[in-house]
C-alpha cells in the first residue's frame, strides 16, 4: 500500500483502492451473500412474506437431491467439463512447449497476438460462430464433403459434442497461459542435461518438463474446469435437444420458474460440489494449492 | 575407458558470423584439456559441437575415430557438466545422479547402489536422499560430477562449472576435479576464461581468440613461450613495449624502441624489420639503483606499491610516462623501494619475447 502511494500519489491510490473495494464488495460479496440467504428461504407469495411460513430451511437444497434428472445433468456437466479440460490440456501442452522453448522469442510474440485476437470478440459471438460452422449446411461439412473425407454432412450439433467443441475453443487460452509460463520458467539447460544423459524426448518431457510444469498444468486445469462447469452462453448456444448443462437448470429456476431461492441453492451446490471435485482430483494427483498459487 | 576427441577443420557459422574458424586439434585419451579464452571467443560453441547440441558448418567431430555427424546428444559417449550445473531440483540427489541409468532401464536397486558408490567417489556421504536445494554450492558441484560420471562417459565436457563458487572453494575443487579425472581416467575437456584454472588443472591448454585456436601446448609452454601477443597478454601479466626488430642472431633479436634498445628472444612469425612488441612478465623484472645500468634497462620512478601478501607489485613510470609493473617476493629483510625513488627496471634477455601484436583473427584465413 505504501509502495502504491509512493508511486501514484495519495489521491490516485485511494481511488484505485476504493474502486477495487467497490467491485469486490458491491458486485461480488454482497450479491453472493444475498443469494446465499435466498437459498435458505422459501419462494412464497408476497402476502406470506414475514408470516409463519417464512423460515430458514434446507428444503431448496433437498429439491436437487430429490431430483434424479438434475443429479444426472450435474454429473454430465462434471463429466463433459472434465473432458473439455483434458482435451484442452492435450492440445495446449505441446503448443505451450513449442512457444516457450522451440520458437524464437520474436516469433512467440506474433503467435500470442494471433492467439489473443479472437478473445477480443465476445463469447456469445464466438459461440454463435461455432453454431454456424457446425451447422448441417455450414462450412465445416462443406469442406469435409468437398475434399471427399465424408460422403454426407455430419450432424455436429447433437449430444454434447458441439458443446464440448465450443467450450474447448472458448477456454483453451486459460490452459495455455499458465502452462506456457511454467515451461518458460524452466531452465533450458535442464532439458539439455536430460538429453545429454541419454534421455529420449518423451522421457525428458515425462521426468523433467512435466514435473516442473505441474503447478501450471494444475492451475490451467482448475481454471478451465471451473469456467466450463459455470458456463452458460456456450451450452445454451451450441446445445442440441438432448444436451443440458447444469447452469441451464439454474437459469430455468431463476428466469422461467422465477424461483430465485431454489436457483441460488442450485448455484451454491454447483460451486460447492465443483470445489469438492477439484480438491479430490488434486489430492489424487498430489498437487497442493500453494503450488498452484505460485 | 576413455577416447580421443579429434576436431577436424571445424567451422561454425551463425548467419554471417563465424563463431569457430578452422579449429584443428586432437585431444588425447585420458587427457585433461582446457579451452581457454575470453567470453565470445567460441569456446562454449566448441563444447556444444562436441556434445552434439550443434552440428558444425564445416569439418567433423570425431570421438574415438568415429564421426559424430548426425548423432544426437543422447547417443554420444560424452557427458556435459553445465555452467549452472542444471541439476534436477525436483529429484532427490540419488535420482539426479542415476538419471542417466534410469533412462537406460537400470533397475532401482542397482541404481541406488551405484549412486552410493559415486557419492563415495566424489566425497559426499549420507546425501543420497537430500533435496538439491539442501546442498551447498560445492556439494551441488560434486553431485553434478557424479551425475555425469554415472553414465560412464568416454569424454567429460565441463563448461566453466567452478565459476559460481567462491575463491577458496574454487581452488579446492580444482584439485578435486583433477584428482577425480586421474582416478577415472576419463578424457576431460574443460572450458574456462580463468587462466589460473586452466594452467593449474590441465595437461594441455588451447588458447582461443575470435573463434581461432591460437596455441595448443602445456601450461608451462603457454606461459613461457606464447606464440603471439594475444596469448602472452591473456595468460598472465606483461609489460609491453612497442618497437622494431633490427637484427636477428641465433633466436635472439635486437629491438629498437623509443625507450631504448633491447635484446630479447624472437617469437614465432616475427622477422627482421617487423614492427612488433616486447613482452616481459612482471616477475622477470627487477629494480636496480640508477648507476648499476646494463642491458635491457629502463630508467623509472616508483609510483605505487601494492602489497599482495606473498609478493609485492611495484608500479613504476618511465620517462615517456608509461606505467610498468615489477613483481618482487615479499621479504621483510629487503623492503621494496619507496614511492618517488628513481631507479632502473631491468630484465634478462632470455626472459622476454618479441611477438606479433595481434591474435590470428577470425577472418585471417
Amino acid at each position: 500500500m505504501q509502495e502504491l502511494i509512493r508511486r501514484y500519489g495519495i489521491s490516485l491510490s485511494v481511488i484505485m483502492a476504493a474502486m477495487t473495494a467497490f467491485w469486490l464488495l458491491a458486485l461480488v460479496v454482497i450479491p453472493n451473500l444475498v443469494l446465499f440467504k435466498f437459498s435458505f428461504r422459501l419462494y412464497l407469495p408476497v402476502d406470506q412474506l414475514g408470516g409463519p411460513n417464512d423460515v430458514y430451511t434446507l428444503k431448496n437444497y433437498f429439491t436437487f437431491f430429490n431430483s434424479p434428472i438434475h443429479i444426472n445433468v450435474f454429473f454430465l456437466t462434471i463429466l463433459y467439463s472434465s473432458m473439455v479440460t483434458i482435451i484442452c490440456l492435450i492440445i495446449t501442452y505441446p503448443l505451450a512447449y513449442i512457444l516457450a522453448k522451440v520458437l524464437k522469442p520474436t516469433d512467440t510474440a506474433t503467435f500470442f497476438l494471433v492467439l489473443l485476437i479472437p478473445l477480443w470478440v465476445s463469447e456469445i459471438l464466438r459461440s454463435f460462430a461455432w453454431f454456424i460452422i457446425l451447422s448441417m449446411q455450414g462450412p465445416l461439412n462443406a469442406i469435409l464433403t468437398g475434399i471427399g473425407l465424408i460422403d454426407k454432412p455430419i450432424r455436429w450439433i447433437s449430444g454434447f459434442q458441439s458443446v464440448v467443441i465450443g467450450l474447448v475453443y472458448a477456454y483453451i487460452l486459460f490452459m495455455l497461459f499458465p502452462i506456457y509460463n511454467a515451461i518458460q520458467a524452466l531452465d533450458t539447460n535442464q532439458i539439455e542435461a536430460s538429453q545429454d544423459l541419454g534421455a529420449s524426448t518423451w522421457r525428458t518431457h515425462w521426468r523433467v518438463i512435466i514435473p516442473h510444469a505441474k503447478p501450471g498444468i494444475a492451475s490451467g486445469c482448475v481454471m478451465v474446469f471451473m469456467l466450463c462447469a459455470g458456463s452458460v452462453v456456450v451450452p445454451t448456444t451450441l446445445a442440441s435437444t438432448n444436451s443440458r448443462w447444469f447452469t441451464e437448470i439454474i437459469q430455468q429456476w431463476m428466469f422461467e420458474g422465477l424461483d430465485w431461492n431454489v436457483g441460488s441453492a442450485y448455484a451454491f451446490l454447483l460451486l460447492a460440489l465443483c470445489i469438492l471435485f477439484v480438491s479430490l482430483v488434486m489430492r489424487v494427483l498430489n498437487v497442493r494449492l500453494v503450488d498452484i498459487a505460485k | 575407458m576413455s577416447e580421443d576427441v579429434h576436431l577436424s577443420q571445424i567451422c561454425m557459422d551463425f548467419g554471417s558470423f563465424r563463431a569457430v574458424n578452422n579449429v584443428e586439434v586432437t585431444i588425447k585419451p585420458g587427457e585433461f584439456f582446457s579451452f581457454l579464452g575470453p567470453s565470445g571467443c567460441g569456446k562454449t560453441t566448441i563444447l556444444r559441437l562436441i556434445s552434439g547440441f550443434m552440428e558444425p558448418t564445416q569439418g567433423a567431430v570425431k570421438i574415438g575415430g568415429k564421426d559424430m555427424k548426425g548423432i544426437r546428444p543422447n547417443a554420444r559417449p560424452t557427458a556435459l557438466i553445465f555452467q549452472n550445473l542444471a541439476l534436477f531440483p525436483l529429484m532427490p540427489v540419488w535420482e539426479n545422479i542415476t538419471f542417466g541409468l534410469e533412462v537406460r532401464g537400470v533397475s532401482k536397486e542397482i541404481r541406488r547402489a551405484k549412486a552410493e558408490e559415486l557419492l563415495q567417489l566424489v566425497d559426499l556421504h549420507d546425501s543420497a536422499d537430500k533435496r538439491i536445494s539442501q546442498l551447498s554450492g560445492g556439494q551441488k558441484q560434486r553431485v553434478a560430477i557424479a551425475r555425469a560420471l554415472a553414465v560412464e562417459p568416454k569424454v567429460m565436457l565441463l563448461d566453466e562449472p567452478l565459476s559460481a563458487l567462491d575463491l577458496k572453494l574454487r581452488q579446492h575443487m580444482r584439485a578435486e576435479l583433477r584428482a577425480i579425472q586421474k582416478r577415472t581416467g576419463v578424457t576431460f575437456i574443460y572450458i574456462t576464461h580463468d587462466q589460473g584454472e586452466a594452467l593449474a588443472m590441465s595437461d594441455r591448454v588451447g588458447v582461443m581468440s575470435q573463434g581461432v585456436l591460437q596455441q595448443v601446448a602445456t601450461p608451462q609452454e603457454i606461459y613461457n613461450n606464447p606464440v603471439n601477443g594475444f596469448v602472452a597478454s591473456f595468460v598472465g601479466e606483461n609489460n609491453v613495449i612497442a618497437g622494431k626488430v633490427t637484427f636477428v642472431s641465433g633466436g635472439m633479436a635486437q629491438f629498437e624502441t623509443a625507450k631504448g634498445s633491447f635484446q630479447a628472444k624472437l617469437g614465432a612469425s616475427v622477422a627482421t624489420g617487423d614492427s612488433a612488441k616486447l613482452f616481459v612478465r612482471p616477475e622477470f623484472c627487477s629494480l636496480r639503483s640508477a648507476n648499476e645500468a646494463k642491458v635491457n634497462s629502463i630508467p623509472v620512478e616508483v609510483t605505487e606499491i601494492a602489497f599482495e601478501g606473498n609478493f609485492v607489485n611495484v608500479f613504476v613510470r618511465d620517462q615517456a610516462g608509461d606505467t610498468h609493473m615489477v613483481q618482487v617476493q615479499n621479504d621483510p629483510s629487503v623492503p621494496p623501494p619507496a614511492p618517488h625513488t628513481t631507479c632502473q627496471m631491468v630484465f634478462n634477455p632470455e626472459s622476454c619475447m618479441i611477438l606479433s601484436e595481434a591474435a590470428t583473427s577470425r577472418h585471417g584465413h
